[in-house]
């Protein structure tokens, strides 16, 4: 069976024009392109850079062909909104305004990456663009989510915290216990589900009771705004953006993105070699569903012939990653004890005035 | 100075409740803490006075409340989240062990991760396996968290400022036994008044042997103490207090002057906080080491519900005293 949802809501999911947000600008549309360009190019060096054994280590999930379900939903979000996602979390990064040259360092285990090369591939973050960071464990960030929203309410500031969930993810107890939270508490959570198909190598319909997995929102008493097509940058953006508004003064949302997986679940994912069902089923999705084509297409339609525009992001794309990897590989790799122990804990600055002891005056 | 007896419970939360008056980003949140005025009481009242923004019931949750715990305490509040018994800590595993403890290296020292998970914790009362355990040093495993576990009231309620203050994530235990258990706390207390983390007490000096204990097993060790002084024996009680950092300086320099030592835990025997102390001991000390490490532990079973057999499980003064008593 090819997995290639045709029952999306992407065609009712349209915003209303002015209410809520007015549409992409030429600008916008034009700046997604180089975001996901810029994607698309890092990702499939790091597939290189792994190939050749020049980004070591078991893990490294690339989000190439998932790149308008992040760059469409977070082009609704303003500067103190926060973002948080799994292991997925390079395209995510980049999105968000991360040095390339850090993220790719962070590949490649070097002193001068985002996390020291303490991370690696699932641990980025950057708390200059509130970004909470990539985690590995399936769903172990949906609370952090949810604290992270919590903070928002406490202190009554109407910041978001848009939140990336794979399918898998939404049959752990994570799941359940984080949405049914943000209910409760109207925590400003914008759940999106990055629904492409497979929890690592299941597919959908074998993991979960429920196959459309917005629905799950019921459940919770959680404002569902459907299921999108996310390989379609605006289609993402005009549900994102209308579900970022409700979240701000409400409480949560969920979005499910339909979207795949360009290089499977990860490096280790030989499944696309092994079946011809799944790499048949790739092939239709990069031919039909192709995200970066579909936004190019728009843009040209609407703007006529913006090539040189593009052509210049591609260009710039090659040359952003291409200094990324330089950067990486001149870098120093942490190697003394220092590095190693370094940030297991905050210093204490607490001061101890009083006599701790109180010896044998219990006895 | 004058010294009035509270109940670890009251001590708890008064320094509880100071510290939510000190610091507006201390909240707590747990099963039951609000309305129900906490299961072990110990936020009685703190609905009616701070209300619901900043003390919160949770729903069943232990996964949602470990990890917001988490979330929350990195963009910048101070959450004291409630495991209603440590035995539901064990469903928040995965946030206390691969995220609260491990956020702040992995991201190399990007966020701040100040929280304190409060949980009962500790044997008895019939309260049967599942409900049964004092399985703190499970918790002690994880560099990146610290782990807190009184054994009188002023204890309790310095360690647990210290803990709300400090930037460092802590797992903080709470002897079941010991809620009710009154111990002398000065009356004129400063609020500022700090057990600083990783710092053992002397709880009774003596130059025959050296008893190491925490929490619950203070209270045997110091009985213990008192009988064998009938046989003249002098026992060195210490209460190491926090399990992580582990102050061995402290035990240390007692066995060099005592040269014997025996572990006392209410906790189970393998892997526990005494083979810990006695590794550490045997590796540092054996120069000084005059007889055999005795641990004295939980028995390595689960807890029945039946009375007799319950306490058979459980360490006591006795078995201390025993123990002793071969290694002299």
């Amino acid at each position: 069976m090819v997995y290639f949802p045709t029952d999306m809501e992407s065609k009712t999911a349209v915003v209303d024009e002015g209410k809520v947000m007015a549409s992409p600008s030429k600008e916008m549309l034009l700046d997604w392109y180089r975001q996901m360009v810029l994607i698309r190019e890092f990702e499939e060096t790091c597939h290189q850079l792994y190939e050749e054994k020049r980004i070591t280590g078991v893990y490294l999930h690339l989000y190439s062909g998932h790149e308008a379900s992040g760059v469409g939903s977070m082009a609704a979000l303003r500067k103190t909104d926060h973002v948080i996602t799994a292991y997925r979390d390079h395209g995510i990064a980049l999105i968000l305004g991360m040095d390339p040259k850090a993220v790719m360092a962070e590949m490649m285990g070097k002193k001068t990456g985002s996390s020291g090369g303490k991370g690696g591939s699932m641990h980025l973050a950057s708390k200059d663009h509130n970004f909470w960071g990539g985690y590995a464990i399936v769903g172990g960030h949906l609370p952090l989510a949810a604290g992270i929203a919590l903070e928002a309410r406490y202190r009554d500031k109407d910041d978001v915290t848009m939140t990336y969930v794979g399918d898998g993810a939404t049959n752990n107890g994570y799941f359940h216990e984080s949405l049914n939270m943000s209910a409760i508490w109207d925590l400003p959570v914008i759940w999106i589900i990055e629904n492409n198909g497979y929890g690592m190598g299941t597919e959908v319909e074998r993991a979960s009771g429920q196959i459309e997995l917005h629905r799950k929102a019921e459940a919770y008493g959680i404002k569902s705004f459907g299921r999108v097509d996310a390989q379609n940058a605006l289609d993402v953006y005009a549900v994102a953006a209308k579900a970022v508004e409700y979240a701000r003064t409400n409480g949560p949302a969920v979005i499910e993105h339909v979207t795949y997986r360009y290089r499977g679940h990860g490096v280790s994912d030989k499944q696309y070699d092994a079946r011809d069902d799944m790499s048949t089923e790739l092939k239709e999705w990069m031919k039909t569903r192709e995200p970066i084509k579909i936004l190019r297409d728009c843009i040209e339609s609407k703007y006529g012939d913006v090539g040189d525009i593009l052509a210049k992001h591609r260009d710039d794309a090659q040359r952003i990653v291409a200094e990324s990897v330089a950067f990486a590989e001149a870098s120093a790799l942490p190697s003394s004890y220092e590095d190693l122990l370094g940030n297991t804990y905050v210093a204490s600055e607490l001061v101890y005035k009083t006599d701790y002891s109180i010896g044998a005056g219990i006895d | 100075m004058a010294a009035r007896n509270v109940a670890m419970r009251e001590a708890i939360r008064r320094a509880l409740r100071e510290e939510m008056h000190r610091d507006e980003n201390v909240f707590v949140m747990g099963e039951e803490v609000a309305y129900w005025q906490g299961t072990h009481r110990v936020t009685r009242g703190f609905l009616e006075e701070f209300g619901e923004r900043r003390v919160r019931d949770t729903p069943i949750s232990e996964m949602a409340i470990g990890g917001a715990a988490v979330g929350a305490a990195m963009a910048g509040l101070r959450p004291v989240a409630e495991f209603m018994t440590i035995n539901f800590a064990f469903l928040a595993l995965d946030a206390i062990a691969n995220h609260a403890a491990k956020v702040r290296y992995f991201f190399d020292g990007m966020f701040k991760v100040p929280l304190v998970y409060r949980a009962a914790s500790g044997w008895g009362n019939q309260a049967t396996a599942s409900h049964s355990h004092a399985p703190e040093p499970i918790f002690a495993h994880f560099p990146g968290l610290y782990v807190g576990c009184p054994s009188n009231s002023l204890d309790a309620y310095g360690m647990l400022k210290a803990s709300i203050r400090d930037d460092n994530p802590v797992l903080f235990t709470e002897s079941i036994a010991l809620y009710p258990k009154p111990s002398p706390m000065p009356e004129d207390l400063d609020e500022d008044y700090l057990i600083p983390i990783g710092k053992g007490d002397i709880k009774r000096e003596g130059s025959d042997v050296t008893l190491v204990a925490y929490a619950r097993g203070v209270d045997w060790a110091l009985q213990a103490a008192r009988q064998l002084a009938r046989d003249g024996v002098e026992a060195e009680v210490l209460d190491l207090r926090w399990l992580r950092p582990l102050d061995m300086e402290l035990v240390y320099k007692s066995f060099k002057k005592t040269n014997r030592c025996v572990i006392v835990e209410e906790s189970l025997p393998m892997y526990s906080f005494g083979g810990e102390v006695a590794a550490n001991l045997q590796e540092n000390m054996f120069d000084y080491m005059d007889a055999p490490i005795k641990r004295v532990a939980a028995e390595d079973v689960p807890l029945p519900y039946s009375k007799d057999i319950e306490l058979l499980a459980l360490p006591n003064a006795q078995k201390v005293v025993d123990a002793v008593k071969e290694i002299l």
